[in-house]
Order: structure tokens, then sequence, then C-alpha cells
């Protein structure tokens, strides 16, 4: 009788449920750890902010599946200065805007207490979290926002660098060059028709000084560069008219997937068909390639973590393919680059925390600034970066080609990243 | 020459797109005087529900597009008879406050369900195929199918208002529901089939949406804005002004695309001004203020 009530209050409400679902974990965390030092109730508390709700929310996909990950891994506790701590992870949405990235990560600092904070996903998330952390000195590591938009979009002096904030990506070189390279790979009519958005990420790629133009110029590249467009568009018929007039075999660009599928569709109908298309964001995620069809298969990109990759975990051990694998099993979802980001952020963190003298901020600051890790995503050493608090991650490029039913990511360009192996080579769009 | 024809053309065809968008907001407006800020959700709902559907059943997004307007007319029927009747009356406030927590709703429902990941139906060839029209222009097949359709549903709704005993009793209830009501027709359910209607509307455009391009959970206030324009455009409860609105909508935005990339949008969005500042009730006002 008593557990049928008890059953029918948990369904009654969700806190309830919720504090019966923590008086679980708990008792099995219990269990789990040797009796002296759970007494001691000491917590080390790792905030997480990531954009789980809103347009962002395709990057936070992988996060359930990592942090359960993270948390079986670190079931035992960490034992961080010659101490035993549980470890709490305390995981918060940004709602994909940065505004609320900032609040949840005030809160996390002055409510929660972390010890450290971790966030991921584009300049919206990672910038105003790690601008929290440094103002409030907490240590905070952050990646997936390439190097210049996170390090430069918050004010960075490249002598000077920040005290609390460490962020891991490539950066607009790397793909410049893997793009360049790429297109080297077969002939064409060496003329790049640009589909750059005018926001943020358009706004740098086609920065005269900064972004593909120079380089684009001094490889012999010719480029066809309407200018920037709004986005969301659904019409881009003066793009193709220009571009067939043109003459452009290549397509490049930084375009959401609508705004792609859009271009793409209407390209078919006005009979443009160039020979590479390699546009980033859009052709990034297997589940958007698979909306496009039979057109998804010859489009490129680059690639920041692909199954392939001979990199191994060190929080689980797994290789790159297992992590895929493990990831498909347990979530019946595709791998996505973003999944060995959320991996490698948690593994430089628990690093950082096992190498610190003491849970104070500035022992597990100067723990992350000595960083030399080997992670899922390659190595992170924040003293070897183009400038100070950055590790540069490998970049590749890929081509989607069909495989049965499934279109899988070839590695086929690694002019920047040599470690990685190439698998095949770019073949034009049929 | 060939350039602005082609221009103007896309345009056009793409202003069929807006209509279908916008028709089923015109309808909700028209009728219930209800500002439906879940509009641009519901055709997002619209295109998940035909995703869902089209791999079980192993069969053509077209094919599915019949099922998808039963089920939205259901839910359009149920959420005006549940909800969005209890919140007429003289307070505006209201159904724009619980349309907006529909929206919100939607959004997350979809979310949680159908995850992050763009999302996009498989018509097949039809969606590059083109017809030649001498020299270099061309036009797709796929934008002239929804164009197409976007006239026959006007051409069709248009029927039904001004030739049936249904129509007949949705615009004596728009004109004035008090006067109605003492005529002996019950407005809640009036109501409610004219939710069913535009919901069935909304699914086409929702199917049609889908196949054009890729679609998210978090699509829907932005496809709202174009719908509202269209309908602001064309005058509040004429539908073919919504129809012309969409198409003048398509064709501002052409036309500013092809003079500088960046000003496509933002054509569309002066013309919308332009329109509202010069006729405050749009070109073809039919409602009656009330």
């Amino acid at each position: 009788m008593s557990e049928k009530t008890a059953g029918q209050s948990i369904e009654e409400t969700a806190g309830g449920r919720r504090r019966a679902i923590k008086t679980l974990g708990g008792i099995a965390l219990a269990s789990l750890l040797p009796a002296p030092w759970v007494r001691a109730a000491s917590t080390v508390k790792i905030g997480y902010v990531s954009p789980q709700t809103g347009p962002l929310a395709v990057f936070a996909e992988p996060d359930a599946y990592t942090l359960a990950q993270v948390k079986r891994a670190l079931a035992g506790g960490l034992r961080i200065g010659g101490q035993n701590y549980a470890v709490e992870i305390i995981y918060k949405d940004s709602q994909s805007n940065s505004n609320r990235a900032a609040e949840v990560t005030a809160d996390l600092i002055l409510k929660d207490k972390v010890d450290i904070v971790v966030a991921a996903s584009t300049p919206e998330t990672t910038n105003p979290v790690a601008d929290q952390c440094e103002l409030n000195g907490v240590p905070c590591v952050t990646n997936d926002t390439p190097w210049q938009p996170h390090f430069f979009g918050r004010g960075g002096d490249p002598k000077k660098g920040f005290e609390w904030t460490y962020h891991f990506f490539w950066g607009l070189e790397d793909i410049i060059g893997v793009y360049a390279n790429l297109w080297e790979q077969i002939p064409t009519s060496k003329t790049v028709g640009a589909l750059w958005p005018n926001d943020s990420d358009g706004n740098a790629w086609g920065d005269g000084k900064m972004g593909f133009p120079p380089v684009l110029q001094k490889k012999g590249f010719k480029l066809v560069d309407k200018g920037r467009y709004q986005s969301p568009s659904d019409n881009f018929s003066t793009y193709l008219n220009e571009f067939k007039k043109s003459g452009v075999d290549i397509v490049t660009g930084v375009v959401p997937p609508p705004d792609f599928a859009n271009f793409w569709s209407q390209a078919g109908q006005q009979g443009f068909r160039p020979k590479i298309v390699t546009v980033a964001k859009a052709s990034e995620f297997p589940a958007a390639i698979e909306a496009f069809g039979d057109r998804a298969a010859g489009l490129s990109v680059e690639v920041w973590w692909s199954p392939a990759h001979p990199f191994r975990s060190s929080l689980t051990g797994q290789s790159s393919a297992q992590l895929a694998a493990d990831y498909t099993k347990a979530s019946g979802r595709q791998w996505t680059m973003p999944l060995a980001f959320k991996h490698a952020l948690f593994e430089v963190a628990v690093d950082a925390l096992k190498r610190a003298e003491g849970k104070n901020p500035a022992a597990i600051r100067n723990a992350i600034r000595q960083t030399n890790l080997p992670t899922m995503v390659g190595p992170v050493n924040f003293r070897t970066g183009p400038v100070p608090n950055i590790s540069k991650t490998p970049l590749v490029g890929g081509q989607w080609t069909r495989k049965g039913k499934n279109l899988e990511l070839v590695i086929v360009e690694n002019s920047q990243a040599p470690m990685v192996p190439v698998q095949g080579k770019l073949v034009p769009i049929a | 020459m060939e350039d602005w024809f082609n221009t103007l053309s896309q345009g056009l065809l793409l202003g069929g797109m807006y209509a279908l968008f916008a028709t089923g907001l015109s309808l909700s407006f028209g009728i219930m005087r209800l500002i439906n800020v879940a509009h641009g959700d519901l055709i997002v709902l619209a295109a998940f529900a035909a995703i869902a559907l089209v791999e079980p059943l192993a069969i053509g997004p077209i094919a599915a597009l019949p099922i998808v307007m039963l089920l939205m007319a259901g839910f359009g029927y149920l959420l005006q008879r549940l909800f969005l009747n209890r919140t007429l009356g003289d307070d505006p406030l209201r159904p724009l406050l619980v349309t907006f927590g529909f929206s919100i709703i939607i959004q997350n429902v979809l979310l949680e369900v159908f995850s992050a990941d763009m999302r996009g139906l498989d018509a097949g060839t039809i969606e590059t195929a083109s017809l030649p029209l001498g020299g270099d222009v061309a036009v797709g097949v796929y934008p002239l199918l929804v164009a197409a359709t976007a006239v026959s549903v006007i051409g069709a709704l248009q029927w039904l208002f001004y030739r049936t005993a249904l129509g007949r009793t949705f615009r004596a209830t728009s004109d004035d529901h008090r006067t109605a009501q003492l005529m002996g027709i019950d407005n809640r359910r009036v109501y409610a089939l004219a939710m069913a209607l535009a919901s069935a509307v909304v699914a086409i455009a929702g199917v049609y949406l889908a196949i054009r391009t890729s679609v998210g959970p978090s699509d829907g206030p932005q496809r709202l804005l174009c719908a509202f324009e269209a309908v602001a455009i064309g005058g509040l409860g004429s539908l073919w002004g919504t129809l012309s609105g969409g198409m003048i909508l398509g064709v501002a935005q052409a036309v500013g695309l092809k003079l500088d990339p960046g000003w496509g949008a933002v054509s569309g969005h002066l013309a919308f001004l332009l329109v509202v500042v010069l006729r405050p009730n749009g070109l073809f006002p039919k409602t009656r203020d009330r």
C-alpha cells in the first residue's frame, strides 16, 4: 500500500520524479564508492552550457549520450591534489541565445558555485560563456567555434591572451587551406562562385583581408562574389544567372541547410551544374545531407572529425570508430562531428582536474594551461597555439559518397593535417 | 531583358509559395479576427507530420498530402474548439497570447520528437525538372506546380465562400457574429470548421515547403512573417488579395536580390511597409470593420 502511494506521488509531479531520480542516483553512487570519502561530501562541480533548444540545437544532439558516458567514466570520483571528490555535472541550456548563455553561466558560477565551466558550439555559446568566466575568475574550457571568431570576437589581444578561458578548435586559415587544396585535385575552370550570407560567418569568410579572397587570388582562382545575402533566402536565381554566365565550376559558402536546399534545387531547375560544391554548415550533418536525397552525393565539406580519424579517447580508451558505433547503438542516430568535440571537452576538463594541485580556481587554471593531452579530436596543447589560450585541432576535407543506401563521408584531402589518412580522391559531381 | 524576365518569373512563382503560407492565416483572420501567432509553427508541424508518414507508409510526399490535410484539419478543429474559442472576445490580447504559447509548445514538442535535425521530403526528379522557355530562360516544374496549387486552392476557397451555404455562414459570422448567432448559427462550431479548413491549407503549405527546402523545428516564426506580410499587403479577408500579396512579396524580393543580394529580404519588408503606409487596410480589403 505504501509502495503504491509512493509510486503515485512520483508519477504525479515532475519535481517529485526528479527528486526521486536524484535520490536513486545518490544511492547508486554511494553503493559504488568506497564509503569513507563519500561521507566527507566533497564534490567537484563541472558546469556545462550548451544550446539544447532553438536553432542551434542540432549541435547539442550528442549531449545526453556524452553526459551519460562521462558520468559512467567518473562514477568512481576524481582524485584532485591527494583528495577524493565525487563529480557533479550541472547542465544548462543556452536556448541558442547569447544573452541566455551569459545568464546561465552567471548562475552556474554564482549560485551553483561550479569549479570549472565547459561550453561548446558556435560563437553564440562559447563567447558569452567564456566572457562570464573571465569576469568572475572561473576556469573555462570551450570548443567548436573557429578560433578567430572566439578569440578576436571577444576582443582578445594576441600579446596578452586571457587569464581564465581556454579554447580548442581549427581556424579560418585551415578551412581556406583545405578548400583550396581540395579544388586543385581535379581540372576545372578555376572559377569559384561564393554564397556567403550576411552573418558573422559569411562576413569573416568573404573578408577581403582575412578571408577567402586573397588566398584564392594567390592560388590562381577567379572569384565570383555577388555580395552577402540575407539569410534565410528562398530565391537564388540572380546568383545562378551570374554563376552560369561566368562559367563557375566550383561553388562554396557557409550556408544554412534550408538556404542550400533552395539553392541546390533551383540550380537543377536552371540547368547550373558545377563540378565541385563545397559548402560548410549545410553539409556538415549527415541528417541534413540525407534531406537532399539523391542530389547529396558528391557534395564536399570540411571535416573536423570522422570515425576514420586515428585518435583515441583519454577518458574511455575508445577509438574514433568505436565512439561513433557506440553512439549509434545507444541513440539510434548517425554520428555527427560535434559528438567527438563534446567528448573531448570533458576529456580536457577531467585531465586538468586530475592534474590540479588542489580544488581552487588558480590550481585548476594552472593545470588547464599545462594541458598536453591526446584526445578524441587530436592533441590539445594551449601553449602551442597561434595565439595564447588557443589550441588548434586538425581539419581535413571529405566528400559525401553513396555506398549502398547510405551516404558516407570519405576523407579526400589532408594537406592541413597529414596525420589523418585520406581514403580516396575527390570525384566531380556527376 | 532575359535577365529581368527570369527575375520576375522566379519572383512570381515564389509568390505562389508565400500565398500558400498566407492563405490559412488569411482565413483565420478573416473569419475569426484571430491573429494566429502559431501559424508558422503549424506549417512546420504539417511538414514534420508528412515526414513522419512518408517512410513507414512507403509513399511519396504528394500521396501523403491528403492524409496530412485530414490530420491537420482534425487538429485545427480541436485547437479552435478546445482552446481558441475560449479566448475570443473583446480583448484581442488573449488569443495572441494563447497562440504564442502554442507556438512555443509546438516548437519544443517537435524538437523532442524529431530532434533538431533539418529534414526534408524527397519528391524525386520533379524537384529539379524545368521547362525551357527559349533563350536562357527556364522555369522549374516544381515552383510552377506550387503556384498552380496556390491559384486553385484560392479559387476553390473563393467558390466555397460565395457559392455555398457554408461559405455564406462563414461570411455572415465574420461580418457580424452577434446577429449571426441570433439567426441560429452556432459561431463556435463555425469557427472550429473555419480553423479546420485553414489547417488543411496549412498542411498543403507544409508539405510543399518540406519538398522545396529542409525544415527544422524552430523554423516556424520566420514563415509566419512572410505569411503575415502577404495577408497585410493583400488586404484583410480577401483571398485573391492574399494571392496578390504573396506575389508582390515574391517579386519585390526578387527585384531587390537582382539589384544587390543583401536587399532581398529588405525589399520584401519595404514593399509591405509601403502598402501599409499608403493603404492601411491593404490593397483589396474585404472584411468590414467591426
